[in-house]
């Protein structure tokens, strides 16, 4: 950005200062890194992989597999994206082909005030509001008639993997939203016009022309809102039921990764203080690859959308 | 013919308040969700709210002050540091950053953006909590520091990009060392959106749970010490919510109806100062 002046001592001292709070930066996460390795090397030692695959977490024989927590992650969170997704596509189609023009502005905002609600004022609200909504009218009655489907398989407590994913799918909706309705944004407008005035509804033109365009973006925008729904701790902790099970009903109470870091973490010690670092190490190293997906399939799309294609 | 077009124009129809629908529903649960805080946290909304300590259960009464205090002062802690490396570390990316060096730092601060908070809470546990074998304000502000950080990073150099070239080489061209042209021109010409994102930072952590649980861990009581365990305001509704007693679970709905107050003040004046650029 800036052009270089060559040697003014003063200019030099002042790059080189920033530079030092830059690598301030790096270095914090380099050591973020390192520490959670070096916390989380005696049960990577003790369990090896065994840790990913063991269903037991039992602090009194100091014994600990991920297991069960991995799998409520990856199902609360597969859940929050099954409902999310077609949500957050279709507002954000309605807000950017078919909302009138006042009305743009005041329903993107309201959609990203979502985004900044503290996660533990959803957990409140998910546990008093949103889990006696869905026990009483939704999982009650599934279970009564479809039962019989293992997924659907009582008994019916509230909390549940179920509830989870729902409460996160309400919060990582402004993300994909915003997200999608930047992807749209991209395509070019004479393409739209060309299919309207050749007679085309403004659905055959947003089927056409955002089904050619946008699918790797909201590819994308799906992978940031799964990036953000597996290290969600706070409302999963306090709707998940915490039980370390695995299962395949929706409706059983379940675990997560964070939300047995959150519980267990200020009173444990020894191995399961390390087990908990390695689970914690997990989610960084998901988390990571997950956000750089996204953000790979983001930036292609871009780079396509510039070309014009 | 005729009937083609009808059909046509029937799922035109039909798709547009499929889309409509699919926008009410996502803004719904903002709506419910401020319903719910209102009439819940209205309903004990009372004064000695935010001047009482947390009574017992059973025991009428009681406040939160002591969560409002340390929140403001763990706020404050994690600030003090954090702003000036973000904005120092966002000055260098945005007006020196290019090479091998500066992709790295930009890296990192992805990752870190990225990081789930609970993850900080590890952090500041394994740094402080360790070394210093007890729980602390100290603790809490170095984990909310590593959400704050990346944040702000990432503002700064946004909004120091948007300055045109043209504004720094009037300065220099001027002979202003470069030095000065970056704080007294190009950073004084973002500041309101360096400001916005420093805002929108701040009430992010203010609503932060997870960092806190294991580092400042909360505290019935006041705490002047910040070697000490501090209570907070996310930790008050977090434990009152999980908490068996009808009473408590009214005082997590008000507290949360406090935090939310202050979280969407902060944002409304964030958004403020940007839009009155423009």
């Amino acid at each position: 950005m800036a052009t270089r002046t060559g040697s003014n001592p003063k200019d030099l001292a002042f790059e080189k200062a920033s530079a030092v709070f830059a690598f301030a930066v790096l270095a914090l996460t380099v050591l973020l890194f390192a520490v959670l390795l070096r916390e989380s090397m005696p049960a990577l030692r003790k369990f090896g992989v065994r840790f990913l695959v063991s269903g037991t977490w039992d602090p009194v024989a100091d014994q600990y597999g991920a297991l069960p927590f991995i799998y409520g992650t990856l199902l609360s969170s597969f859940l929050a994206i099954l409902i999310a997704v077609p949500l957050s596509v279709g507002a954000a189609i309605f807000i950017n082909e078919f909302a009138p023009q006042w009305l743009k502005k005041p329903v993107s905002f309201l959609a990203e005030l979502l985004a900044a609600i503290p996660s533990v004022i959803y957990g409140l609200w998910g546990i008093f509001v949103l889990v006696p909504i869905l026990r009483d009218y939704l999982m009650k009655p599934v279970a009564k008639y479809l039962g019989w489907i293992p997924l659907f398989k009582g008994p019916v407590y509230g909390p549940s993997v179920l509830a989870a994913g729902w409460l996160l799918s309400i919060m990582i909706v402004p993300f994909i939203l915003s997200v999608s309705r930047e992807v749209m944004a991209t395509v070019p407008q004479r393409q739209k016009e060309a299919v309207l005035s050749l007679g085309g509804t403004r659905w055959e033109m947003i089927r056409i022309v955002i089904g050619q365009h946008c699918i790797p973006g909201i590819f994308g925008a799906t992978v940031l809102g799964l990036g953000r729904a597996l290290g969600e701790t706070m409302a999963v902790t306090m709707v998940i039921g915490n039980r370390p099970e695995v299962f395949l009903s929706l409706f059983q109470q379940g675990y997560s990764m964070a939300a047995v870091i959150a519980n267990e973490f200020a009173e444990a010690g020894g191995l399961q203080l390390s087990s908990l670092i390695l689970i914690g190490l997990l989610l960084f190293l998901v988390t990571l690859v997950v956000n750089l997906a996204a953000k790979w399939i983001l930036t292609k799309m871009v780079a396509r959308a510039s070309r014009g294609i | 013919m005729g009937t083609i077009a009808f059909r046509r124009k029937a799922v035109d129809r039909a798709m547009k308040w499929a889309f409509f629908l699919c926008a009410f529903l996502v803004i719904l649960p903002l709506f419910l969700v401020f319903f719910d805080l209102l009439i819940k946290g209205g309903k004990e909304l009372r004064w000695t709210l935010l001047t009482d300590l947390p009574h017992p259960v059973g025991e009428p009464g009681g406040g939160i002050a002591n969560g409002i205090a340390g929140t403001f002062v763990i706020t404050l802690l994690t600030m003090a540091w954090s702003v000036p490396v973000a904005v120092m570390c966002g000055i260098y990316l945005a007006e020196y950053g290019r090479g091998k060096f500066a992709s790295a730092v930009r890296f990192a601060v992805d990752t870190l953006t990225g990081v789930p908070s609970i993850i900080m809470g590890i952090f500041g546990y394994i740094l402080i909590v360790l070394p210093m074998k007890r729980f602390s304000a100290w603790a809490g502000a170095a984990a909310l520091s590593m959400i704050f950080i990346p944040v702000v990073v990432r503002t700064t150099e946004d909004m120091l990009r948007t300055v045109p070239t043209t504004v720094r080489e009037a300065a220099l061209a001027l002979g202003i060392e470069q030095w000065k042209t970056t704080l007294y021109i190009t950073v004084r010409t973002a500041s309101a959106g360096i400001l916005t994102g420093i805002l929108l930072a701040m009430a992010r952590i203010i609503g932060e749970t997870a960092p806190l649980l294991f580092t400042t861990l909360g505290n019935q009581f006041w705490q002047t010490r910040l070697d000490q365990p501090m209570a907070a305001m996310p930790l008050q509704v977090f434990s009152y919510a999980i908490s068996p007693y009808e009473d408590w679970h009214d005082k997590a709905w008000a507290g949360a109806l406090v935090l939310i107050t202050m979280v969407l003040l902060i944002n409304i004046v964030a958004r403020y100062l940007t839009r009155e650029k423009r």
